[in-house]
């Protein structure tokens, strides 16, 4: 796609030998990409995937403050929706999401560094923040994460959270159990650190991403612009607090142990 | 009046050649120069010392050509807001101050020699769509499309754009994105560039893109560093001009024509 792309932009129209009927809509679609706002609304578009995918797991991971029968009932659900499917969707939509968000940043990060090669000798910034400065790297760092995330709570790689012990029954079914694993796992220190560091990092992203979709959608106007930056910050502090709260509680509170 | 003793350290480079910072003392500067007549001081010194005079853009010196450049202090037409080198005082600069002058940095703008770059892209980027096509002959009759008190104030706004380059210089990216969406956006809310608003929107930016600028990341310093404070809510209407006019392209397609074409 990258390289089709890249042709796409160097000529003024590009024919493609193997699909000549669907050519000049994906000839158009190659060029979309290959252009510097068309990236930056495929990252936009992505972007707000993600950010309602924070939130929602976020309000589902707050149910272990409820309690066992609340998180593990909830865990169930998404697993059985759609007769096991649904799960699937979800999972391969935001691999998704992740990958065009990842590679099209990557991609433009590329960019902007060709674009000034020598650099100024004294750099001075008037407004612009240090989470919009750094977004490449809390952006890389969150990936990391999520990998790790993964490998920790859905791979169920280590602490034996594969194994019979994190087994239930619910309604007759096996299902995971979701909160004895959450206090397991957030009971080693490292993990819970990360875990935080990872948070921060991910709140700095959406306090500059959040309110930057929109202006890459071309919605902010003179009126909404402050509104959806006060959101994007008031957002950013919602999911850090949010997803803080579970391994601070338990273990610095030792809540649940 | 007082004198001002400065130490600056300039930007000297000749074309295709890597460049280098020089310590030049600046002593002596009344402090109701402009930074451009400072910058004459030094040459006029430079010169008699058989020295070789800095190189640097300038023309109107009234803050309306767009000519002047210089990043001054790592920000592109110095520290006062909307205002060009040429209309910067050195007033607004202390005794035994250091201050960095450099070129208006990108890719896009080779250095001619010293503080000049070549600001040719806006050129072409203009040419790819910055115009509206209009029949000659006779002036048209005045107000023979009405347009709207508000439409024509955001438009002037748009339009007070001088196309100095300070926006690139001042974005980490080095991103055309105020420059073009300001040119773009003024003709694309007035009437008579409806005709050609989608052929421009893509021209325009496929141009910015072949010239090399970065990309935009919303950060707005070209919004603090424009001499004439264009807004980046231009940006916001660049993008979404962009997005349907792509799409149109995409899925209609140009309009078919009765005699084929090419």
């Amino acid at each position: 796609m990258k390289k089709a792309g890249a042709a796409c932009g160097a000529v003024a129209y590009c024919q493609s030998e193997l699909f000549p009927l669907m050519s000049a809509v994906f000839d158009s679609l190659f060029r979309f990409y290959a252009s510097s706002i068309g990236k930056k609304i495929l990252v936009a578009l992505t972007g707000a995937m993600l950010v309602i995918f924070v939130l929602g797991h976020m309000i589902g991971n707050l149910l272990v403050f409820v309690g066992p029968d609340a998180i593990n009932e909830y865990g169930h659900l998404l697993q059985t929706a759609l007769h096991g499917g649904g799960v699937w969707i979800a999972r391969l939509g935001l691999l998704a999401a992740v990958v065009v968000h990842v590679i099209a940043t990557i991609h433009l990060t590329k960019q902007n560094r060709a674009a000034r090669v020598d650099g100024y000798g004294k750099v001075a910034s008037q407004v612009s923040s240090k989470s919009s400065r750094t977004m490449i790297w809390s952006g890389l760092t969150i990936l990391a994460f999520i990998i790790y995330h993964l490998l920790h709570f859905t791979a169920r790689l280590w602490h034996g959270f594969g194994g019979a012990a994190y087994e239930i029954q619910i309604d007759g079914h096996k299902a995971h159990n979701v909160y004895k694993m959450v206090i397991d796992g957030f009971s080693w220190a490292p993990a819970s650190i990360f875990y935080v560091i990872a948070m921060l990092l991910l709140s700095s992203h959406l306090s500059h991403g959040v309110s930057s979709l929109f202006q890459t959608l071309g919605l902010s106007t003179h009126r909404s612009e402050p509104l959806f930056k006060k959101l994007g910050y008031a957002f950013a502090l919602l999911v850090v607090i949010g997803n803080c709260s579970i391994p601070i509680s338990i273990l610095v509170f030792g809540y649940g142990r | 009046m007082s004198l001002l003793n400065l130490q600056l350290k300039v930007w000297r480079q000749n074309q295709g050649q890597p460049g280098h910072f020089q310590d030049i003392k600046a002593s002596q500067i009344p402090d109701h120069a402009s930074f451009l007549e400072m910058m004459d001081i030094v040459n006029e010194r430079l010169i008699k010392d058989g020295g070789d005079p800095v190189a640097f853009d300038h023309d109107c010196r009234e803050g309306i050509c767009g000519m002047c450049s210089m990043t001054i202090n790592g920000i592109a037409h110095g520290p006062e807001k909307a205002t060009t080198t040429c209309q910067l005082h050195m007033r607004k600069f202390r005794d035994g101050d250091t201050i960095w002058v450099e070129p208006f940095r990108a890719r896009a703008f080779p250095v001619v020699k010293d503080l000049m770059v070549d600001r040719g892209a806006f050129d072409r980027i203009q040419q790819a769509g910055g115009f509206v096509t209009v029949r000659t002959g006779a002036a048209p009759d005045a107000n023979s499309i009405l347009i709207g008190k508000e439409v024509a104030d955001a438009a002037m706004d748009a339009a007070a754009c001088i196309g100095c380059g300070a926006c690139v210089a001042s974005c980490k990216n080095a991103s055309a994105m105020l420059f073009v969406s300001a040119k773009a956006g003024q003709l694309n809310s007035l009437p008579q560039g409806q005709p050609e608003k989608d052929r421009r929107t893509l021209g325009m930016v496929r141009q910015m893109d072949k010239e090399g600028f970065g990309n935009c990341t919303n950060q707005y310093e070209c919004e603090a560093a424009c001499p004439k404070e264009i807004s980046v809510r231009w940006i916001t209407k660049l993008n979404r001009d962009y997005a349907l006019a792509s799409a149109k392209e995409a899925f209609v397609g140009v309009q078919e024509r009765a005699e084929g074409g090419d």
